[in-house]
């Protein structure tokens, strides 16, 4: 893990209140799987903020992060202008263990600012000889992003909670529609959303992508602690996670 | 430039080690950099058992700080006897175990177990975040001298015991402490705070309240320990918004021997490096030429430093 001042090649939005953000600097080597996330320092704020890496590219050295405004520290994130430098901790976590997963098919399924880290996991799998199904879910169509680029790499099934877009309601609605023949999904949302995906597919081997309110956002302060069922009892979603397996956490 | 301080139990190269729960048992920041650059540093909560801690959300960014309620959560006094303490040991720096519990005999069991492995015990009676025990035996100086006496007997390294800001007298607690037997001060630990948030018409942490910490309280440490200085004779370990060499300097001015720095370490995982780097040419360019120099600078109207405020 590093602290850098990474420089700000993009910044643009992408979709109602969501922005995309590429950055450059060395830490991108430091990567090792789809899903990691950085902690991102941002003027006035005493807490870092946690944000998916959607995307990279060692060569170029480059990441892309796309981040939604939730609150005032990622508002203020948004007037951050390309040349500019942000102060970036990271990368942090467990990320999707895309190399592990060695079958035909495997599904995809992302909820809202939950889409972007499974954008770089469904690269890597498609890279991998993985035939990759993404069912990614928004609440209405101004919100969604990154459909063409989940396109590229296979099979989209949108939904909206609105309808505005695709078929109309959950992630979960548009379950019947994807061919049962694969044994993994990867997901990443809001808790409720993880749940009901987890509780739809009990049988499936599952990879879960989590979230909590963090404070140093590498495994020393235990703000972010989710109940698991080993013998310990608990994990830490910033370095044990974000990504966990369906059957090792406890979803409330 | 002289760093170095000494103090019951510590022999200490610079008077900067990180706050305990802010750095758990050190693994973490050591992949930033080598941990012996330390003057010390100060482990996570020690209770009897593992503790699970509190539900989440466990914190909330606040105006130049933050709330916390983990509620102990650590893996128990063996587990950090044998799992724990090795790897320190490995970096040479004094170490100091924060020993708490829920019950006078907790306390006490705790710290016999843990003493002989460590360099110094900091008692923690100040934790605003867990039901039982805690913040209680730091409250009522009655209580705080009972469980600090038997602590004491039991220890075989010295005791400094860390006090709660969230009391009327300060220098009522400090001094209950040093007739206790303390060896040292650690001050102070969060303030009880709370944030509400409008959508949910609930608090933000799951617990209610939490401690808080960071840049906002600087100014109240400061004054406690300016205050407490004055009371005791015992040395005092000063904690609270430290985020550069110049806040070190305040508080060794208000009459700190050394300081602590805790919730920085988030924004910053190099922010105890880098104050300790950047703390000699601070001290000379207000006059001093070591760091026992600048310990009580502030109460000590007669000699240079005055000449300082033009
Ligand atoms: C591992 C991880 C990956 C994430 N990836 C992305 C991403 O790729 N894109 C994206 O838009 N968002 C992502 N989030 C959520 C993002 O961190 C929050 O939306 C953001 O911190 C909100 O900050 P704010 O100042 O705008 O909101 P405020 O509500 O003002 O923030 C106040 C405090 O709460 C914390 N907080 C608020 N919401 C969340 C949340 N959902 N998760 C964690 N902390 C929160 C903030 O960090 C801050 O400390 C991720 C969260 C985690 C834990
Ligand atoms: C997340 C967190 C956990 C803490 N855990 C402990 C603890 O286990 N024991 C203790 O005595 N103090 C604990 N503290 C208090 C700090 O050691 C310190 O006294 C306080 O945060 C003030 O310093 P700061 O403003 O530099 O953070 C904790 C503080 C934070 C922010
Ligand atoms: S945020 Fe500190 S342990 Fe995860």
């Amino acid at each position: 893990m590093k602290n850098e001042c990474m420089t700000i090649l993009k910044h643009e939005k992408v979709a109602r209140d969501t922005h995309l953000l590429v950055l450059e600097g060395n830490l991108v080597h430091d990567i090792m799987d789809p899903g990691q996330f950085v902690h991102i320092r941002i003027d006035g704020f005493y807490l870092r903020r946690p944000v998916s890496i959607a995307d990279y590219d060692p060569a170029k050295e480059t990441m892309t992060l796309i981040y939604k405004v939730m609150g005032d520290g990622t508002k203020a994130l948004t007037n951050r202008r390309v040349g500019e430098q942000l102060d970036v901790l990271g990368p942090g976590g467990q990320g999707f263990p895309t190399s592990q997963i060695h079958a035909d098919h495997a599904l995809i399924i992302g909820g809202g600012i939950g889409v972007p880290p499974l954008y770089s996991t469904a690269k890597k799998l498609k890279e991998n000889g993985v035939a990759v199904t993404s069912i990614l879910g928004f609440r209405s169509r101004e919100d969604a992003f990154l459909l063409d680029e989940f396109r590229a790499l296979g099979e989209v099934h949108v939904t909206t909670e609105d309808g505005s877009l695709g078929r109309s309601g959950r992630v979960t609605d548009a379950l019947p529609c994807v061919k049962k023949d694969y044994q993994h999904y990867l997901s990443c949302g809001p808790t409720v959303m993880l749940k009901a995906v987890a509780d739809h597919l009990p049988d499936k081997e599952g990879y879960l992508s989590m979230e909590e309110r963090m404070g140093c956002g590498i495994g020393a302060c235990f703000a972010c602690v989710v109940e698991s069922k080993d013998e310990k009892g608990y994990k830490r979603i910033c370095c044990d996670g974000p990504v966990f397996k369906a059957e090792e956490v406890v979803l409330s | 430039m002289n760093l170095s301080v000494k103090l019951p139990g510590l022999n200490l190269k610079n008077p900067v080690m990180p706050a305990s729960g802010c750095f758990a048992f050190g693994k973490e920041f050591a992949q930033f950099y080598d941990l012996s650059k330390l003057g010390a540093v100060i482990m996570k909560a020690a209770t009897k058992e593992q503790r699970f801690g509190n539900g989440t959300p466990r914190v909330a960014e606040t105006a130049s700080g933050m709330l916390n309620a983990i509620g102990l959560q650590n893996p128990g006094v063996e587990s950090i006897i044998s799992d724990e303490i090795p790897f320190l040991k490995n970096h040479h720096l004094p170490i100091i175990a924060n020993v708490a519990g829920s019950t006078v005999e907790e306390y006490v069991e705790v710290a016999e177990r843990i003493s002989s492995y460590v360099d110094a015990i900091e008692l923690n009676i100040s934790c605003p975040n867990v039901k039982e025990g805690g913040v209680q035996f730091g409250t009522d100086p009655a209580l705080a001298k009972e469980v600090i006496r038997h602590v004491v007997d039991v220890s075989v390294v010295p005791v400094y015991v860390k006090l709660s800001p969230n009391v009327t007298d300060i220098v009522e607690m400090a001094l209950a402490a040093e007739e206790a037997g303390a060896s040292g001060l650690s001050m102070i630990n969060t303030l009880t705070g709370m944030r509400i948030d409008p959508k949910t018409r609930r608090p933000v942490i799951a617990n209610g309240t939490g401690g808080l910490s960071g840049a906002a309280i600087k100014p109240i440490s400061i004054r406690m320990i300016h205050q407490v200085y004055q009371a005791v004779t015992i040395p005092i370990i000063g904690m609270g918004g430290i985020e550069t060499a110049e806040d070190v300097l305040e508080y060794l001015l208000a009459g700190a021997s050394a300081v602590a720095i805790g919730s920085a370490n988030f924004k910053n995982p190099f922010i105890c490096k880098e104050v300790i780097e950047e703390l000699p040419r601070t001290l000379s360019r207000y006059g001093f030429s070591s760091v026992e120099q600048a310990i009580g600078g502030a109460h000590d109207e007669e000699v240079e430093t005055s000449l300082l405020r033009s």
